[in-house]
């Protein structure tokens, strides 16, 4: 029952006067940055996250979870109304939400996504404080073997689920990894990748000023390309009787919430899955589960119900392995931990011993957090329905001048703002070329914890990597790992077996 | 689109070549190659962990360039262009934009640039009215001089602007 009083102060803690407002403004923010296309909950926890400074830690961090949970809601409300999803999370709500929404029943499609978000991510919320401190506890024995295999798992989860040209994305992995290893090595203390000898690059590339020149410039840069249409909103009449009108008949989304809070949950877990591809799991599962799945795709609430509640579920699950074992679940995630780190925290499972009184208050948000943005959401659909109607072109310079501005203030050096343009500018011109860039962002971020692990590992061993097959927890990670990384060249061998058989 | 897929793929494999090669460079005077090894007692040596990375960058540029050979991935097959005319002057207009802020920080400071990097965009790209432009370009640098440098003394650059900023200075600092 430990764990039920130490929630509760959690949940005091998140109550008191300066973390509540900041639980608002997050959701309030968040919402926003969800429900405006090219903007998802990932730029916006990289482009702000240098404006946290002015908070202690706890409450910086409280902040940015309420927009990470924000965003998952607010990507709804253009997906209905405006019929493009407002974050990638929010793709599979269009399917029966635009329909509902070109029916009339834009009111109904905005109520029901935002119960059947709150429903999945109270849901994962029960389930992390179920399962983060035993986990956290098992996590304590590891030694630096099993902490590189479990890094080893999060890459080879991008590989092997992420859907991404295979080679790409290992490129984008090893720059990432590269990328952090520019500066002072930690363990010979000798300066490494000093680029045409400028200075810069002595102090590291700090890992904002990726997440910043790909998620705010890059992003940016692409959205302007992209979106050339012009768009056509559909109004809701939000009153208090049609909400509450709404909500009664979300019961009947019964099927699609559940289906779509435990299925979000355990995708949301793995790193290279997330939000997107389990709010697209629950859509599809839910519609093929159905007594009538023609009428999917046409204006069911179940399917506006399943990803809402996916994509909630799954950014909690993302939060799981990132607040116990220092791995994160999800691009967000991975900022955010990196952002721990920046306060002087060490991420990892001694982060629930060590630092209590980090930890409950950042659980306890996520159940404060859920409940308001629930209530915001609700009472000020109007709100952001007015202003989606914002030109793109007031939005993205203000995002440009952020994006400038928390670069520079990150590192205090322009070299690093620089930098931050080549990177914006790389990404753009790269994902052009489907070269997906959210395994470089995670392996940046990782890359300062994987290496000391891989080289402390081998010299424990002297040189034999064997050493991480043949210890009893790092061996069957790796194994898994190694199975991940070459599921893609198995399906192809099994693929030409299956051909040859059907031609003899 | 096709050619782009190539091009890309070998200035990232050169880019892989040249991290190998940064890697195997001492700064403290050994000989190239020296930090890749494994030294006894000390464990991989400090160029170990980027070199492998970077020949694994490596293999994955020759592996996209099979895929285009074989026709194999989505950009290798594409007709499309890689930028049409509408994007090059994205690139040119907005980048451009972005770019030139930057540098205008080391002449006027982040605020004057962050004002006329507003002012470009609002007025000349976007072609708003002058009450939004003015409002949003001059408000802007009000408002992050409040949260940068007065709230959070994160002191942002001024350039040749610094003057203006002292009796600021004497009033909020």
């Amino acid at each position: 029952m430990d764990v039920v009083f130490l929630l509760w102060d959690g949940v005091i803690a998140c109550l008191e006067p300066l973390n509540l407002l900041l639980i608002v403004i997050g959701v309030s923010v968040g919402l926003f940055i969800g429900a405006m296309p090219g903007l998802g909950s990932v730029n916006g926890v990289a482009i702000l996250l240098p404006a946290t400074f002015l908070v202690p830690p706890t409450s910086a961090m409280i902040f940015l979870a309420a927009i990470y949970y924000g965003a998952m809601y607010g990507g709804a409300i253009s997906s209905i109304t405006l019929g493009i999803p407002g974050a990638s999370t929010a793709v599979a709500t269009t399917f029966d939400g635009r329909p509902l929404a070109l029916s009339g029943r834009a009111n109904q499609a905005l109520v029901t996504a935002a119960i059947a978000s709150f429903v999945g991510g109270t849901f994962a919320n029960v389930l992390f404080t179920g399962f983060a401190p035993p986990l956290a506890s098992v996590a304590l024995s590891f030694g630096p073997p099993e902490i590189f295999a479990l890094m080893l798992l999060a890459f080879a989860t991008f590989v092997g689920l992420g859907g991404d040209d295979i080679p790409k994305t290992i490129l984008s992995i090893c720059l990432g990894l590269v990328l952090s290893a520019v500066g002072f090595d930690v363990i010979s203390g000798e300066p490494r990748l000093i680029f045409m000898d400028i200075t810069g690059f002595m102090h590291g590339i700090n890992f904002l000023v990726l997440a910043i020149g790909v998620y705010g410039i890059g992003e940016m840069l692409w959205t302007i390309n992209a979106n050339r249409d012009e768009i056509t909103m559909t109004g809701a009449e939000i009153t208090v009787r049609n909400v509450l009108a709404a909500a009664k008949k979300t019961a009947g989304a019964w099927r699609g919430t559940t289906i779509g809070s435990a299925l979000g949950f355990f995708v949301g877990i793995l790193p290279a899955a997330g939000a997107t591809p389990g709010s697209l799991m629950a859509y599809g599962v839910t519609k093929m589960t159905a007594k009538r799945p023609e009428e999917y795709g046409k204006g069911s609430i179940n399917g506006v119900a399943a990803p809402e509640a996916a994509n909630n579920s799954a950014s909690t699950g993302a939060m799981l392995p990132m607040v116990t074992l220092g791995i994160p679940g999800s691009p967000t995630t991975a900022v955010l931990l990196g952002g721990m780190v920046i306060w002087g925290l060490q991420p990892g499972p001694r982060l629930f011993t060590d630092q209590p009184d980090f930890v409950w208050p950042l659980v306890g948000s996520f159940y404060v957090s859920n409940f308001i943005a629930l209530v915001v959401n609700l009472a000020f659909i109007p709100l952001f329905l007015w202003m989606l109607r914002m030109p793109f072109t007031i939005l993205a310079p203000v995002i440009f001048t952020l994006s400038v501005v928390g670069g520079y203030a990150a590192t205090q050096d322009m070299h690093d703002v620089w930098l931050m343009l080549i990177f914006g500018i790389g990404a753009f011109l790269l994902r052009i070329l489907d070269y997906p860039l959210a395994p470089a962002v995670l392996a940046i971020v990782l890359g300062p914890i994987a290496e000391p692990t891989l080289r402390q590992s081998l010299l424990l061993s002297s040189g034999d990597p064997m050493i991480f097959l043949n210890r009893p927890i790092a061996g069957p990670i790796t194994v898994i790992a190694l199975i991940l990384i070459f599921l893609p060249a198995i399906k192809l061998i099994l693929d030409k077996v299956r051909k040859k058989n059907q031609a003899t | 689109m096709r050619r782009a897929e190539l091009v890309t793929a070998i200035i990232l494999g050169f880019l892989s070549i040249y991290i190998m090669w940064k890697s195997g460079q001492s700064s403290w005077g050994d000989g190239w190659g020296d930090s890749i090894k494994y030294a006894e007692g000390e464990g991989p040596g400090s160029g170990f962990w980027p070199f492998w990375l970077s020949a694994i960058m490596l293999m994955s540029c020759v592996w996209i360039v099979i895929n285009w050979v074989r026709r194999k991935s989505p950009p290798s097959r594409s007709t499309e262009k890689y930028l049409d005319s509408y994007g090059v002057l994205t690139l040119l207009k907005v980048g451009g934009g972005v770019t030139a802020f930057i540098g205008l920080i080391h002449f006027i400071g982040m605020y004057g640039a962050m004002t006329v990097f507003l002012i470009y965009y609002l007025a000349f790209l976007g072609r708003h009215n002058w009450i939004t432009t003015l409002s949003i370009s001059l408000g802007a640098p009000v408002v992050t001089f409040f949260f940068f440098d007065v709230a959070m003394r994160i002191v942002l650059p001024k350039g040749y602007l610094e003057p203006l900023f002292i009796p600021l200075y004497d009033i909020f600092l």
